[in-house]
């Protein structure tokens, strides 16, 4: 295992508005080395992806420390932090501008890092996620789900990132279509050694792409388990238990 | 038995500057007092289906069948009056996520109350506790709580909870499932299914299941319809899933990955123009 590129430690984080308080993240910790995959997996509301906008300096941050490449971050994040991180969302349907053409998309982030060659840019993000040139001026509605991901996938990996955060890259898409999405991140990490930090609510996907997860609920760390683990159906806490036995589909009758 | 809705060589057409576009091209199945799983990728017609036998296709779309009978009904000349009295009454819809299939600016017990308004003649106080006795039966712990609730103060799960506990108080014979639980948690997704589950074996009630997800299908139902490109290319029981003939189903069943050791790169699904024919 290489050297820690994204360190998280105690992290928490505290909503308030008006009286009420949500502690959404109580204090989580990992490390993610070099080139490795990390999942994340939990229910809704179990805090998953505040972890991931919380790195990003997207949530209110009440504790904790999170690390790149050994050194803390600062708040707000610095233009070098987005160029190292960057982070694909949930829904392809609502994270790309509806009046933006794809070519406006990609050309964005290059614009504000600075970036050079950007029609070579452009045209070679394209082809990396697998679409051709001819997708370049289109408008998003004039894309299937699974394009529009490879457009967002796309947009991160622009500029040339370190880190690729994924917050339930493929939970709206098909299942066919997924596979292709899972296969296209699977190959851009083998070929770029890209640190990946996947949320995901469902098992199977995190078991296929990462090597070492965490189980989150309300906002606390249950669990922590390698792949093989998963596999193996290893689980310590009852509530990874459940999670398993219900990513195996329906039963007739609770199991407990 | 006679079964509960039949349907016949079902079509549904949208027009468009080249001539009509099919969407549904000659569907036909029956269905008794079972679960039916309808799967399929997204643009399949499986929710376009589900839709046609309420009536709800969507203008200027329209819907043909050679049959379609439900309970000794006719429903392909059916006049407004017979759709009020069937729809909600005898047959009803889940659909898939409530952030947008509830009313925003109404609580669920107003919802509820209001369903049963047009189908029942009891007292209010009647009625709400029955909406409040539903409420209960699809696992709602504090019913009276979420009874005066805007949906937008309830979590997904318990907002899925409540549409269901709303499409099934007025106890209808036939529940049509569009993605139920697409939009849920995997622990709660099983917490809904035996809900609906009971609902069959307790009440007798039909149930057409639409799902992308056929892991969870082929656990659920009784029935699986398999549809492409507006064709059902297979249809066989549950249990059989694993024995399915057809090339598109078993590339559906191959390309999810699993817990246990998967394959690396996953298989994709390599689509045969044939198919669509």
């Amino acid at each position: 295992m290489g050297a820690v590129m994204l360190g998280v430690s105690g992290l928490e984080v505290t909503f308030r508005r008006g009286g009420d308080t949500v502690r959404a993240v109580r204090g989580v910790s990992f490390d993610v080395a070099r080139g490795e995959s990390f999942g994340i997996v939990g229910e809704s509301g179990s805090g998953k992806s505040t972890v991931l906008r919380a790195i990003c300096g997207l949530a209110p941050t009440s504790a904790g420390v999170v690390t790149l490449d050994g050194s803390a971050l600062t708040a707000p994040r610095s233009a070098g932090f987005y160029r190292a991180v960057q982070m694909v969302f949930q829904d392809p349907y609502a994270s790309l501008h509806p009046r933006h053409t794809i070519d406006s998309v990609l050309s964005e982030p290059l614009a504000i890092h600075g970036f050079d060659r950007r029609e070579e840019r452009i045209e070679q993000a394209l082809s990396e996620v697998g679409l051709g040139p001819e997708f370049r001026f289109r408008y998003p509605h004039q894309l299937s789900g699974g394009q529009r991901q490879r457009v967002a996938v796309a947009r991160a990996l622009i500029l040339e990132p370190e880190v690729l955060l994924l917050d339930e890259p493929t939970s709206a898409l098909d299942a066919s279509i997924q596979a292709e999405v899972l296969n296209l991140l699977d190959r851009l990490r083998a070929e770029r050694g890209l640190t990946y930090v996947m949320v995901s609510h469902d098992l199977a996907v995190v078991a296929h792409m990462c090597d070492r997860l965490i189980v989150m609920q309300h906002g606390l760390a249950v669990e922590e388990l390698t792949r093989a683990a998963l596999g193996a159906h290893q689980a310590n806490t009852d509530y990874t238990r459940k999670l398993l036995s219900a990513s195996e589909g329906y039963t007739k009758a609770e199991a407990s | 038995m006679t079964p509960l809705l039949t349907v016949k060589d079902l079509r549904i057409a949208f027009p468009s500057r080249q001539g009509p576009v099919e969407v549904v091209r000659g569907v036909s199945f029956s269905l008794g007092r079972e679960r039916l799983g309808i799967v399929g990728e997204s643009g399949s017609g499986k929710s376009q289906t589900g839709r046609a036998l309420l009536g709800l296709t969507p203008p200027p779309g329209r819907a043909t069948a050679e049959v379609l009978n439900f309970d000794g009904t006719d429903l392909r000349h059916a006049s407004p009056a017979t759709w009020r009295k069937l729809r909600g009454a005898r047959m009803s819809m889940v659909m898939q996520d409530p952030k947008f299939s509830l009313n925003p600016v109404m609580t669920i017990g107003t919802q509820l109350l209001e369903a049963l308004k047009f189908n029942g003649r009891e007292s209010r106080a009647e009625a709400k506790a029955r909406a409040l006795a539903m409420l209960e039966a699809v696992q709602i712990r504090d019913s009276e709580r979420v009874f005066r609730a805007y949906p937008h103060e309830l979590s997904g799960g318990m907002g899925q909870r409540a549409m269901i506990a709303m499409m099934l108080v007025t106890e209808p014979d036939l529940l049509i499932a569009d993605e139920p639980t697409s939009a849920l948690d995997v622990t709660v997704q099983i917490e809904v299914l035996r809900i609906l589950d009971r609902l069959v074996t307790e009440r007798g009630m039909g149930l057409i299941f639409i799902s992308h997800d056929l892991r969870l299908v082929s656990s659920f139902c009784d029935r699986v319809l398999v549809m492409y490109a507006g064709q059902v290319v297979e249809e066989l029981a549950a249990r059989d899933l694993a024995q399915a003939q057809h090339p598109y189903t078993r590339g559906l069943m191959n390309c999810l990955p699993k817990i246990a050791g998967g394959q690396r790169p996953l298989p994709t699904l390599e689509r045969d123009a044939a198919w669509a024919r």
